[in-house]
């Protein structure tokens, strides 16, 4: 019996083995050299939602970098809106997911969306960020002070104060559409995010 | 009962020992070395299969396409770096078909790490990618290349016996088509 329980350990330890110790891959560019911080592997979810798909979204007011207040409202019956919360600046997944954003801007338009980028960081600290990725044809906001406030109306703020990597889609009569709090640890593939858009039509 | 734990042990540790190093490889590939396992399926796209001189369906290696020599670009359509490149890449391979003596000796490849085919095609469609790209959605390859952060470029020498050897190898520092035309020739042995 202890020989068969030894076989066993030996046979889970084998399949679990290279699945838990290979890394998380993220694929980082180059373009951030030594100046992303290392976060290693985060609970994947650290927050409960507060809104759901069908509710009317939480309005809200954000300073953004190019200097402009930024509202939800400001959309309304205009533009389908995106909003995007990384966790944060210099981080090695969120590094990685605006920039492919940033040339995805004719797929946004064919949606008729506005993309509205949030992390609970400073603007100075995202004016140099975004910058770092070249200059991004989408707002992006800062939810700051009071610290992560949005994110707390929307329940994607997580316990150590950054918020979840989550994306919403509202449609123009102000309606959540879709949401996806998704792994921090990963990025969520774009077709998932134009797939929702394309349901708008 | 024995037996067959005896034998699903084997089979698990041979598993471990075989499969671990191809799924996370600590450093990228170099000059010098062999390519690591890299797989890619032989392109639907008539025009690539004969840009690469594959036929066919299925899988196949680098080390297949018909070429004296092979560039790959690890690459990803979330990376600026690559965004930057990608219209000096592009001149590279026009470099290399305008030129009648080398057209059919130097190939070029891209592979989207963590690039789903969707992303693939929208990197492909914004910088009017002319060579093949291939995604790698689930890191597979960007694993093996030792989770190198991107572009990074490779010049893979193939030999007449099949053999082959990465005789450059940078991360990104692309200076422009006419210079890594340069170091490519030089490295291949073809100036």
């Amino acid at each position: 019996m202890n020989k068969r329980r030894v076989l066993r350990f030996i046979l889970l330890t084998g399949v679990l083995f290279p699945s838990v110790l290979a890394p998380v891959a993220f694929g980082l560019s180059d373009a951030y050299k030594g100046n992303i911080y290392e976060v290693g592997t985060l609970k994947s979810v650290d927050s409960v939602l507060r809104v759901k798909v069908g509710d009317r979204a939480p309005d809200f007011t954000l300073p953004s970098i190019s200097g402009q207040k930024v509202s939800l409202s400001q959309f309304l019956e205009k533009k389908n809106v995106v909003l995007s919360f990384v966790p944060a600046a210099w981080t090695p997944v969120c590094s990685d997911q605006w920039p492919g954003y940033n040339i995805a801007k004719d797929i946004f338009n064919q949606y008729d969306a506005i993309l509205l980028g949030i992390t609970v960081d400073n603007i100075p600290t995202l004016f140099a960020w975004t910058n770092q990725m070249g200059q991004v044809w989408f707002p992006v906001l800062s939810d700051f002070w009071p610290h992560g406030a949005v994110a707390k109306r929307y329940g994607v703020l997580r316990s150590d104060g950054i918020s979840e990597r989550a994306l919403f889609v509202i449609d123009k009569t102000g309606i959540l559409r879709y949401i996806d709090v998704h792994d921090i640890n990963k990025r969520p593939a774009l077709e998932d995010l134009m797939g929702a858009l394309e349901k708008l039509k | 009962m024995r037996r067959i734990l005896t034998v699903l042990t084997m089979i698990t540790l041979l598993f471990s020992i075989i499969v671990f190093p191809a799924l996370a490889a600590n450093k990228p590939p170099e000059k010098g070395e062999a390519l690591p396992v890299i797989n890619l399926p032989v392109p639907r796209n008539a025009e690539e299969r004969n840009y690469l001189g594959l036929s066919g369906g299925g899988l196949f290696k680098i080390p297949q396409i018909k070429a004296h020599g092979v560039i790959v670009e690890l690459f990803s359509m979330y990376c600026p770096f690559c965004q930057k490149d990608a219209p000096g890449v592009n001149e590279l391979y026009r470099l290399i078909e305008n030129s009648a003596v080398l057209k059919n000796k130097i190939k070029l490849i891209g592979i989207g790490v963590g690039n789903s085919p969707y992303e693939v095609e929208v990197f492909k469609k914004t910088y009017d990618v002319p060579f093949p790209l291939f995604p790698d959605k689930d890191f597979v390859i960007h694993k093996v290349c030792g989770e190198v952060r991107t572009p990074y470029y490779m010049v893979v020498k193939i030999n007449e016996d099949g053999t082959h050897q990465i005789v450059h190898s940078q991360l990104g520092n692309y200076l422009g088509a006419e210079p890594f035309l340069e170091v490519v020739l030089k490295t291949l042995g073809l100036k």
